[in-house]
């Protein structure tokens, strides 16, 4: 490129010098005197008139600059000297700037250019400063029951289109979701099948069939996420941070402590270890033989409450608690129900697909809070 | 939405998006900083912090009493990772705090004394407009020298740099930082680009004073542990650009691919089925004269 342009220019100052000091004469009386006036001559000004253009633009340092041109940045390595009154600094500072902000700028325009929508655009090559990330790098997810199989089976993905084309309704309607394509939920008739049972209830045995893969689906996701969480993580202050507590660093040492065969009984203490407030034994039974005496004393003096006729237990007391208890209740159950009532019904799905026992609890529950909302006489008949 | 073991677990697709916008990623999003007023902050401080917003996109500006601790409460709450904190006390007179977090916990921080400032209001001219990328220059040997020195740079670039971009304008590189480090303080100018003609292609430049101009003075720092800040610049392995194998361009742009093939079988190919090539009964004769043997075609039935 610079050859081409100095070629033009060489060519430019040819025809000028023809023009001007040869006069307008014949082409080939020009070409004549061109020799006269000496290629060499030219070439030479050419040159000069470069140079010149160029000292505009070029800049003269003791140590090459450092540039990251992707993030537009320039390190000078340079010594400054920066000495006189405030107004020189500021005039030592600008002129400094200009110097380092024109090599940059070189730089920068070395860049192959693009000219888009009338814009001249340069691209940028990456950034060679290395600057730490915001975040840690995001961990990667153990592959799930499912992906690991398909990666065995070597079954690809299929992308599937968004609408399907509903017979019934003729029109376009999306694969799953509200207003689906082939919604089961929203027939009006089920075919008894010969082998079926005449008395089971077709519709029910449907919606059952769904709880229960829904169910399914809810607990195959849920142990998916166990086995991708079951890494292990290190405790509250065993990972090292920046600044650590000394609560931190003091159930750091604990666990240290225990972590031994023996699970730190014969572990010496340290000089200023103290001792830890909450071990030891958390039960204390009597012992089983020896003194009688003292046990003989409790068995009377339980006898004695016994025989008492004043009530152990204060009954209004009891009752006002137990009415208590039972409106912390409702209010909790009117507020779950208020906010999602599938969300409730999927948790009890759910704990049938888990256990009986969880099932048994929960439908208890749910049985005293029903029982409870009858009982109460300022309960509003509100939300159902 | 209720916490269930420290994990926020989304129910609508909107929020899944803001969760996912702040999770890490592999490429991470710009950093933002968070700019914040301690208890006592003098005139100085406050316009100081106040053209230092302008600079930098995507900041915020909290008028925060000095807790420490509830700062990285407010950087988690607001997703910023830079922090840039102005107090004044007669011990520390007009003191900025440049800081960033891993995280969400303390990497970097570096205290600066502001010795002289003048604010944008104060220089008289026309000023670029907000939001272009800066160019940023480090002049002076202790940045690359001086462990500290090259630690703020690296701080400093980070909070202007604003964000990476794969292209750039040619006429919108207006705005440029200069950083000077000399006489034990740090010089920082904020000029404005004039692009003059020159001969050739590339521009002569000529400078315009604008926006402030801080004389800092280096106070405390704080630098990130060594195995710290090398956990920080972990690069994850996914972003290097994937080499395609067996795929090369010509001079002329044409795209080859190379193709392995397993051995074959020479003799048990198929090839296409020429009838009139076959052999025939008889054999055939040559004009010249002589007969020559029925030549042996192989070709497979």
């Amino acid at each position: 490129m610079k050859k081409r342009s100095r070629n033009n220019s060489v060519r430019k100052l040819v025809t000028q010098l023809m023009t001007s000091n040869c006069g307008a004469g014949a082409v080939t009386r020009a070409e004549s005197s061109m020799a006269a006036c000496s290629v060499e001559d030219v070439l030479a000004k050419a040159e000069r008139d470069e140079a010149e253009r160029l000292k505009s633009i070029s800049v003269v340092k003791e140590l090459e600059l450092e540039f990251d041109v992707g993030n537009l940045l320039a390190l000078d390595k340079n010594p400054v000297e920066l000495r006189g009154r405030s107004q020189d600094r500021e005039e030592l500072l600008r002129a400094l700037a200009r110097d380092n902000v024109q090599l940059l700028v070189n730089e920068i325009w070395k860049l192959p250019a693009e000219r888009t929508d009338d814009v001249l655009v340069v691209k940028l090559p990456e950034a060679s400063t290395k600057l730490p990330r915001e975040k840690p790098l995001p961990k990667v997810r153990p592959p799930t029951k499912w992906e690991q199989f398909a990666k065995l089976k070597g079954i690809q993905k299929k992308k599937k289109t968004n609408l399907v084309w509903d017979e019934v309704h003729k029109e376009w309607r999306r694969r799953w979701g509200y207003k689906r394509a082939k919604d089961d939920t929203k027939e009006w008739l089920i075919e008894v099948p010969e082998t079926a049972d005449p008395s089971e209830d077709q519709f029910a045995k449907r919606n059952k069939a769904k709880k229960e893969r829904v169910a399914k689906n809810e607990f195959n996701r849920l142990r998916n996420i166990a086995r991708a969480s079951k890494t292990p993580v290190a405790g509250l202050g065993l990972a090292p941070r920046a600044q650590q507590s000394k609560s931190e660093l003091a159930q750091a040492v604990s666990v240290a402590r225990t972590s031994t065969a023996s699970v730190g009984k014969f572990q010496d203490r340290l000089p200023k270890e103290k001792a830890p407030r909450n071990t030891g034994k958390k039960r204390k039974f009597q012992p089983l033989l020896g003194d009688f005496g003292n046990e003989k004393q409790k068995q009377l003096e339980m006898l004695k409450v016994m025989e008492t006729k004043k009530p152990r237990l204060d009954v209004t007391k009891a009752v006002n608690k137990q009415l208590r208890e039972d409106e912390e209740e409702e209010g909790r159950t009117r507020r779950k129900k208020g906010s999602g009532k599938k969300g409730d019904r999927g948790k009890r799905g759910a704990a049938g697909g888990k256990g009986k026992g969880a099932k048994g609890s929960k439908g208890g529950k749910g049985a005293r809070s029903t029982k409870g909302k009858g009982r109460g006489p300022h309960m509003k008949q509100g939300k159902r | 939405m209720a916490h269930l073991d420290g994990v926020v677990k989304p129910k609508t697709k909107r929020s899944k998006r803001f969760l996912d916008h702040r999770a890490p990623k592999l490429l991470e999003n710009s950093k933002n900083a968070m700019i914040m007023k301690g208890g006592n902050t003098s005139e100085t401080v406050t316009q100081a912090l106040k053209d230092i917003v302008i600079k930098i996109p995507f900041s915020f500006i909290t008028n925060l009493l000095l807790l420490f601790l509830s700062q990285e409460f407010f950087s988690k709450k607001t997703d910023c990772s830079l922090f840039l904190f102005g107090s004044h006390n007669k011990k520390r007179p007009n003191n900025l705090v440049f800081g960033r977090m891993f995280d969400f916990h303390v990497l970097d921080m570096f205290e600066m004394g502001i010795e002289k400032f003048t604010a944008l209001k104060n220089i008289k001219n026309e000023k670029c407009a907000e939001g272009t990328k800066p160019m940023l220059i480090f002049a002076g040997e202790l940045f690359d020298v001086d462990n500290e020195y090259s630690r703020l740079r690296n701080v400093l670039t980070d909070f202007f740099r604003g964000p990476v971009v794969p292209a750039v304008r040619l006429a919108g590189l207006e705005h440029i930082l200069h950083f000077t480090a000399a006489d034990g303080k740090i010089f920082m100018r904020s000029y404005r680009v004039l692009l003059k003609k020159s001969g050739c292609r590339t521009p002569r430049i000529e400078l315009e004073e604008i926006g402030p101009s801080f004389d800092f003075v280096l106070r405390r720092t704080h630098l990130a542990s060594d195995d710290l800040y090398k956990t920080a610049h972990k690069q994850p392995k996914g972003l290097k650009p994937k080499k395609k194998k067996n795929i090369s361009h010509d001079t002329f742009g044409t795209k080859f691919g190379r193709l392995h093939m397993q051995k074959q079988n020479l003799d048990k190919l198929q090839t296409r089925k020429m009838k009139g090539l076959r052999k025939r009964r008889g054999a055939v004769v040559v004009e010249n004269g002589g007969t020559t043997s029925p030549k042996k075609i192989k070709t497979q039935e």
